[in-house]
C-alpha cells in the first residue's frame, strides 16, 4: 500500500462525502417555512442540521488528512463550483415537496448502507464519524419512506406529483453508486467501500417502498453524472452563490 | 502525583455538574451521556471529553464554552476535546435523567433496541399517544399528541 497516494485518495474521498452533506443540508435548509405543515418544517430543518454537522466533521478530517492547514470553512466557503465534488441528486432544486421527499429518499437508501460499510472502515476517525453518521442516515431513511408512501399511496393529486419527481430525478440515481479509481485504492485498503457495491442494497429498498406506496421506477433509462468531477447541473452554482455570499464579501467573518 | 492528579480530576468533574445542555437546562452533560471523560495532561491541564448527540447539534459550541468558563471560575486550566467513538446512545442516559426529563414535561426516550415501548404524556401519565413528527423543537426530540388529555410533548427520541 502506497500511503502517500492513499492519504490523497482520502482526502479527494472525504471531501465528496462532505460535499454532498453539505449541499443537501444547504438545499433543506433552503425550503424552511415552504412545508406542507410546520411539523415538518422542523423536520426539514434538523435533518438538515443532520447533514451540515455530518459535512462539518468530513470536512475537518479531510483538512487533517490534506495536511495544508485548510479548516471546514476553506471547503465550504472559498471554493467555486467546479471544485464541488457531490453528485447531481442533492443539488437538484426544491421544486416543491414531492421533489424534495423523493430526492431525500434516494439520498437515504445509498446514505445507509454506505454509512453501514464505513462503520468498518480500518480508519479510525472515518469509522467513528460514520457510526454516527449511520443512526441519523436511518432515522432520515424511516421519515422519507414512510413519506414516499403517504404521499404515493394518497391523493391522485399527491401520486401523480410524486411518481413526477420519481420520473425527473431517476436519472440522477446512478451516480450514487458509481465507483473510479479513487474509490477502488481504498477498497483495496479497507478504508471505505466501492459505491458499487451500495447498488444492490440501494435497489432492494427503493423497489420495496416504491411498490408499498404505489408507485415505479422511471421507465427513462437515461442517466447522466460528473458531480464526482466537478461537473454541475446549472442550478448548483445559484447554491453556492447563496452559501457563500456573505464569507466572500466579509473574508473570515465570524459571529 | 498520581493522587494529585486524580483529585484534580476528580475536583473538576464535580464542577462539571453545573454545566447543563442549554436547550434542556434540567439536565447535566453528564447525565445526557454529553460528557465522556475528564483527565489531566503532563502539564497539569484539565482535558475534558465530550461527545455530540446528534453531528449538527448547535448545543456543542456552547457546552464547550460552559466547560471552560465554569472550571475557569474555580481556577482550572482547561481544555475540551471532541470525540465521536463510541456513538451517542440513549442507552447512556441514567434513570435519574429520565426521571428529571419526564418532570421537565419531556418524555423520555424507549429502548433503542426494536421494542415498542409505552411512551406515558408527561402531562396526564396516560399512554395513549400518537406520533406528529418525527422531529421537534431540536434534532434530540420528536413530537407526539396524547389522545386522553390532547396535549402535544416531546420525546427525546431513542437512538
Amino acid at each position: 500500500m502506497n500511503t502517500v497516494t492513499t492519504s490523497t485518495a482520502l482526502g479527494t474521498y472525504l471531501v465528496r462525502l462532505a460535499d454532498d452533506n453539505l449541499v443537501l443540508g444547504q438545499r433543506l435548509g433552503e425550503y424552511i417555512s415552504h412545508a406542507p405543515e410546520l411539523e415538518e418544517d422542523l423536520a426539514i430543518a434538523n435533518t438538515g442540521l443532520d447533514h451540515i454537522g455530518m459535512a462539518r466533521h468530513l470536512f475537518t478530517l479531510a483538512g487533517e488528512v490534506e495536511g495544508d492547514g485548510r479548516s471546514e470553512d476553506d471547503f465550504a466557503m472559498f471554493r467555486s463550483e467546479r471544485e464541488f465534488t457531490n453528485v447531481l441528486l442533492v443539488e437538484q432544486p426544491n421544486v416543491d415537496f414531492g421533489y424534495l421527499t423523493t430526492r431525500q429518499f434516494f439520498f437515504d437508501a445509498y446514505q445507509v448502507p454506505l454509512w453501514q460499510r464505513l462503520s468498518a472502515s480500518t480508519h479510525d476517525q472515518l469509522s467513528g464519524i460514520a457510526a454516527k453518521g449511520l443512526k441519523e442516515a436511518t432515522y432520515h431513511l424511516r421519515r422519507s419512506s414512510s413519506w414516499m408512501i403517504r404521499l404515493g399511496d394518497g391523493t391522485a393529486e399527491s401520486h401523480r406529483r410524486v411518481q413526477e419527481s420519481i420520473d425527473g430525478l431517476w436519472r440522477f440515481t446512478a451516480e450514487l453508486c458509481a465507483t473510479d479509481d479513487v474509490e477502488a485504492e481504498l477498497a483495496d485498503a479497507g478504508v471505505a467501500p466501492r459505491s458499487s457495491d451500495l447498488r444492490a442494497e440501494w435497489e432492494r429498498t427503493v423497489d420495496a417502498v416504491l411498490e408499498e406506496a404505489t408507485l415505479t421506477r422511471s421507465g427513462d433509462p437515461f442517466q447522466t453524472s460528473g458531480g464526482r468531477g466537478g461537473m454541475h447541473t446549472e442550478h448548483l452554482g445559484h447554491l453556492v452563490a447563496q452559501l457563500q455570499w456573505m464569507q466572500r464579501s466579509h473574508p473570515g467573518l465570524s459571529w | 502525583m498520581v493522587t494529585a492528579t486524580l483529585d484534580v480530576a476528580e475536583a473538576a468533574r464535580r464542577l462539571l455538574d453545573q454545566v447543563t445542555d442549554p436547550e434542556i437546562p434540567v439536565l447535566t452533560i453528564a447525565d445526557i451521556g454529553i460528557l465522556r471523560g475528564v483527565g489531566v495532561d503532563p502539564d497539569g491541564r484539565v482535558v475534558v471529553t465530550i461527545t455530540p448527540t446528534y453531528s449538527g447539534c448547535p448545543a456543542m459550541d456552547v457546552i464547550a464554552e460552559d466547560i471552560v468558563t465554569v472550571l475557569a471560575s474555580e481556577g482550572f486550566d482547561a481544555s475540551v476535546e471532541m470525540t465521536f467513538t463510541p456513538a451517542w446512545t440513549t442507552e447512556w442516559m441514567t434513570d435519574e435523567a429520565k426521571r428529571k426529563l419526564a418532570g421537565f414535561g419531556i418524555a423520555p426516550p424507549g429502548s433503542v433496541i426494536g421494542i415498542v415501548d409505552e411512551v406515558l404524556c408527561p402531562n396526564c401519565s396516560e399512554a395513549t399517544s400518537r406520533i406528529i413528527s418525527e422531529y421537534s423543537s431540536t434534532a434530540c426530540k420528536r413530537m407526539l399528541v396524547c389522545t386522553s388529555c390532547g396535549e402535544p410533548f416531546d420525546q427525546f427520541k431513542a437512538i
